[in-house]
């Protein structure tokens, strides 16, 4: 797949599944994002706020699915990104990235993505509006 | 109160789109595309630069709203969204600053949430917006109890 417009309305970009989340994809994120909320690094700290155990930063997998696109950025660029946070991300699970497109006009391909666990539950879904040049 | 908030904003804070962060960021989302991060590639891609992702924003500083009482924990991330005029330009300086934009408050399955929502712009430096950031943050009953607004 070398042009994104040539996509057709349900068709899809190529999906992603990542690795099972780690910690040190959390630490990672925390240090480079500088959100260093102890619940999602921590399991003290996750325990006491009533959670399971350490959860994803929401943006860190926003940040993942963004990168569907990242391979068409000579084509054009994210004018939109949109993300309802719908659910967690625990240590292990397994995140499916995935984008459909929508509907097309010759300036944009708006597109709805969305990223769902090994259950196929969506963690987070929205959209995308990619301004074609 | 955080109604009482609503308009109020920070002071800019200007912030330079730096190469090591835009690596280390790209990275840190397994997304480290030459587009990103190797220089070369950069010079000879349309925009003549590498450019940052586009949830990068999240590193820059945007200035306190001075006295906005938000606690610093308990709070859920509900929505997030990015709105671009362009991508961000590695070594370009962005003027960032934020502004405490609405807060409502709807009865939920634990009672009544609050609802609040910050806006982030980030301005080249003629003062023009290249890009705008809302983070629907959700208050729970208990947390805003705890914080008596």
């Amino acid at each position: 797949m070398t042009s994104i417009v040539e996509l057709k309305p349900n068709e899809a970009l190529e999906g992603v599944t990542l690795e099972p989340v780690s910690r040190l994809d959390l630490i990672k994120y925390a240090g480079a994002s500088g959100d260093f909320n102890p619940i999602h690094t921590i399991d003290e700290e996750a325990t006491k706020a009533g959670l399971p155990g350490i959860i994803a930063h929401g943006m860190w997998t926003m940040g993942n699915l963004g990168k569907l696109f990242t391979p068409y950025y000579e084509q054009g660029f994210i004018q939109d990104f949109q993300i309802r946070f719908s659910g967690m991300v625990f240590l292990n699970d397994v995140i499916t990235l995935k984008a459909t497109v929508e509907n097309q006009t010759d300036k944009h391909m708006d597109f709805h993505v969305e990223a769902v666990n090994q259950d196929d539950k969506a963690v987070i879904k929205g959209k995308v509006r990619f301004v074609t040049y | 109160m955080l109604k009482d908030y609503i308009g109020k904003t920070s002071n800019k804070v200007k912030n330079t789109v730096e190469r090591g962060m835009v690596k280390r960021f790209a990275e840190s989302i397994g997304d480290s595309h030459p587009i990103f991060v190797e220089e070369t590639y950069g010079k000879r891609s349309r925009s003549g630069q590498n450019i940052a992702p586009p949830t990068f924003p999240r590193v820059f500083e945007y200035g306190e709203i001075e006295g906005l009482p938000l606690p610093t924990k308990g709070l859920i991330h509900g929505e997030e969204t990015f709105h671009y005029e362009r991508p961000l330009l590695v070594g370009e300086e962005i003027y960032c600053y934020s502004e405490a934009k609405d807060y409502y408050e709807k009865k939920g399955k634990n009672g009544l949430m609050g609802f609040f929502i910050l806006k982030r712009y980030g301005e080249d430096s003629a003062g023009k917006v290249i890009f705008t950031e809302e983070q629907t943050v959700i208050i729970t009953e208990a947390v805003r109890k705890a914080m008596t607004v």
